[in-house]
């Protein structure tokens, strides 16, 4: 099935959306990217409540960690999330390589100032996913070339 | 090995439902943004056409078929090919006018309103919208002007969803003033 395809189309239209009714009300840029990383916020809370009913509890927050970067991002994004770091006491660096959203807009530092456009849904999705699993957060990311993306979880309170 | 198949059609099922949910996500912002239903159909409307102009490339890339000879096989090929390809489901084709030019697709189920149900306040929401855009764009991009409208829709209390399309002209491939 080409889920995939339909899902980047929509969301690229979901994208032009916000941004063209910005323009009309005019809201600046980083009301847009909120809008966009609540809509994913509510996504990722009912997405990860589905995707998690028959796994078992997990051990601890670094179990979730890989979780999300294993079988969370290959379901959505098709691939494994290439590397993770973590200071062990609440902060997540995740890198891919190759980040889906991002392929299709280009292949160096072109468009850069879009990018994060790009990535406010995805942010929003790990958040609610996130929070739904227990773990509060604050997730950002950071593209210096595309389609290589750096995420960065900041946990805000421990395991409920 | 069975736990492997299990993850396979798992990651699947996510991936349609990560569809579904965004598209929840859009229809409630439009639902917001916009007071009433009609504007909300309009917009719905508007962003299907923007995504089946782009999808019809994505579309004949991946499926290899060829030029389709009349509406009839445009039909076949929309029901059995497209939405299978895209939305797993394959609606039947049916209620064809005596001309030939318009015909009924019956969805018995559909994936886009899967956990979705209408609050009575949007009685007249066509939750699925987009999916008419979405058809009436990429059908342009092949030389084929159509209407597409939803005559029954399971949200609302029918028993199935039927999508109405109507053939309406061929559109003419416009040559470059220069060319002769």
């Amino acid at each position: 099935m080409a889920d995939e395809a339909l899902f980047q189309f929509l969301h690229n239209e979901l994208i032009q959306y916000v941004y063209k009714s910005a323009e009309q009300g005019e809201m600046e840029n980083g009301r847009c990217i909120t809008k966009l990383e609540n809509m994913g916020f509510r996504v990722g809370q009912g997405l990860i409540e589905r995707f998690t009913k028959d796994t078992p509890r997990f051990k601890d927050e670094l179990d979730v960690m890989k979780f999300i970067c294993k079988d969370f991002w290959t379901s959505v994004f098709k691939k494994q999330i290439d590397n993770l770091r973590t200071n062990h006491q609440g902060i997540y660096v995740l890198q891919d390589n190759k980040f889906r959203l991002l392929t299709q807009l280009s292949a160096g530092k072109q468009y850069l100032e879009h990018a994060p456009k790009y990535l406010a849904f995805t942010c929003g999705l790990v958040r609610g996913g996130l929070s739904n699993l227990g773990v509060k957060s604050i997730v950002t990311a950071e593209v210096s070339v595309m389609p290589a993306c750096e995420w960065s979880f900041v946990r805000m309170q421990g395991l409920v | 090995m069975s736990r492997q198949s299990n993850r396979t059609t798992e990651s699947k099922k996510m991936n349609s439902e990560l569809f579904t949910l965004t598209y929840g996500a859009l229809v409630t912002q439009l639902c917001k943004d916009y007071e009433n239903d009609e504007e909300v159909n309009k917009q719905l409307d508007k962003m299907g056409y923007n995504i089946g102009v782009r999808l019809i490339e994505d579309f004949l890339a991946r499926s290899s078929v060829g030029r389709c000879h009349d509406f009839r096989e445009t039909a076949d090929v929309i029901a059995k090919v497209a939405f299978k390809m895209y939305l797993g489901i394959t609606p039947s084709v049916t209620n064809w006018s005596p001309a030939g030019d318009e015909f009924s697709l019956i969805l018995e189920s559909n994936p886009l309103v899967d956990f979705v149900e209408l609050p009575d306040n949007h009685s007249n929401l066509v939750y699925s919208n987009l999916l008419c855009g979405v058809l009436r764009g990429a059908l342009e991009m092949v030389q084929m002007a159509v209407d597409v409208r939803f005559a029954q829709d399971m949200l609302r209390g029918d028993n199935v969803t039927e999508i109405r399309m109507k053939f309406i002209k061929r559109i003419e491939e416009n040559l470059p003033a220069g060319d002769e």
